[in-house]
């Protein structure tokens, strides 16, 4: 176990080693982990920020769909609305129609209602003097009213 | 120690074969050739396998290899970033090497152990030792190597001065100067041998385990080694992982003022 010039070509070697090592195997490898490192980091950045952007595109979306829903309700409740009044106006007018018509028809029925109650009484009138005549013709008695007649008879 | 080898047989024999490394020269300029070539071998396959995914690292899906390499190089940033608060070209890619390359060198321990020893002497070669992090030279290389840097980097982030101040007046203040250089001193030099002697007694004790395994009767052995290679399986990445964050702290420590 003599310690000799064995240790010097050992040392010789390990330095050589150490340097070449130093010189060419340790930069261009840490140098390449670095690099993926960075470009992993960048990856997650991208992944992160994408992630990101379609959280701001569903927020937009739901934004614009909140408004096109309110817009829509709006245009229907506007023409509910409008329905409503056509409808009442459509009532005003036929019960304006329907007044109308009974008073026209109101009139009318006084009209002939007039005429028949003329028509009635001149009926009535003939009818009286029919009945007028009828009865007189019964009463005259000939002896009774002779001297009325007579007397008539004589003024003149 | 090499020659005493030669004399031994039977089990001692064997064991102190297994665990006796091909050398040349002689003193201190002996070279363990069998250290040598594994770990410059495993050092090249850890940049051959890095420099490939290196050169195809996309920043978009990555393929299976540059999957693994990533996950290394994340996980040692981590370590380093939870550790070391300045800011350092060296400190990753330097856990990252030593946590490679000291996995690697453990990781030979999972071969049977007369596997690569008996191809060795096929091709003429008298011993083998496989696994680099059982030579001290390897570790003490290696930790070594960290003290320099800690020293480096404590006079370069405070100064000749303010280091020299650190071993000087710290703990204890300035009356009490000798003990506190003998303290500092100590505990500077006891990281590199923590470090190296950690990493040795592991990975020699964990192979001369299996070397005694491989001792028993045939029947026994995979009841054995099975367990003992799952739970290295642990070992050799706990005991790289130690040596990394060990260093990690260390040079932090180098960068700290205090």
């Amino acid at each position: 176990m003599s310690i000799n010039a064995t240790l010097i070509g050992q040392m010789i070697t390990f330095a050589l080693l150490v340097w070449f090592t130093m010189k060419y195997i340790w930069p261009p490898l840490f140098d390449s982990l670095e690099e993926r490192k960075k470009k992993i980091a960048e990856g997650l950045a991208a992944a992160e920020r994408s992630q990101e952007e379609i959280r701001a595109a569903e927020e937009r979306a739901k934004t614009v769909l909140k408004e096109a829903k309110e817009h829509s309700s709006e245009l229907l409740s506007l023409a509910q609305k409008r329905a409503n009044e056509i409808v009442e106006e459509s009532k005003d007018t036929a019960k304006k129609d329907g007044e109308r018509l009974i008073i026209a028809a109101k009139a009318q029925i006084e009209q002939e209602m007039q005429q028949v109650k003329e028509s009635l009484r001149a009926e009535v009138a003939t009818l009286a003097l029919d009945a007028a005549e009828q009865i007189l013709g019964a009463e005259i008695d000939k002896t009774r009213h002779q001297e009325i007649i007579n007397n008539v008879s004589s003024r003149l | 120690m090499a020659t005493e080898a030669h004399a031994a047989e039977g089990a001692t024999g064997y064991i102190i074969h297994h665990l006796t490394p091909l050398s040349v020269g002689n003193g201190f300029w002996t070279l363990h050739l069998d250290t040598l070539f594994f770990s410059v071998l495993l050092g090249g396959l850890f940049i051959w396998f890095f420099k490939t995914a290196a050169e195809k690292a996309t920043s978009g899906v990555p393929g299976l290899a540059q999957n693994f390499v990533e996950m290394l190089i994340e996980f040692v940033d981590t370590q380093v970033k939870d550790s070391f608060h300045g800011h350092s070209k060296l400190i990753a890619p330097l856990a990252l090497t030593i946590f490679c390359w000291i996995f690697l060198w453990n990781f030979m321990d999972l071969f049977p152990v007369d596997i690569l020893p008996a191809i060795g002497s096929v091709m003429g070669l008298p011993y083998l030792r496989v696994v680099p992090s059982t030579d001290l030279n390897a570790t003490f290389a290696m930790s070594i190597s960290v003290f320099c840097l800690i020293i480096f980097y404590s006079i370069k982030i405070k100064g000749p001065w303010g280091f020299a101040k650190e071993l000087l007046f710290q703990p204890f203040g300035p009356w009490l100067l000798p003990f506190n250089l003998l303290l500092k001193l100590v505990e500077e030099i006891a990281k590199p041998i923590s470090l190296a002697l950690r990493l040795f007694g592991n990975l020699y004790a964990g192979e001369l385990i299996f070397i005694l395994i491989a001792l028993l009767p045939s029947y026994l052995q995979p009841v054995l080694s099975f367990p003992w290679a799952i739970f290295h399986i642990l070992i050799i990445t706990l005991q790289a992982f130690i040596f990394m964050v060990l260093t990690i702290v260390y040079l932090s420590m180098a960068h700290e003022h205090h």
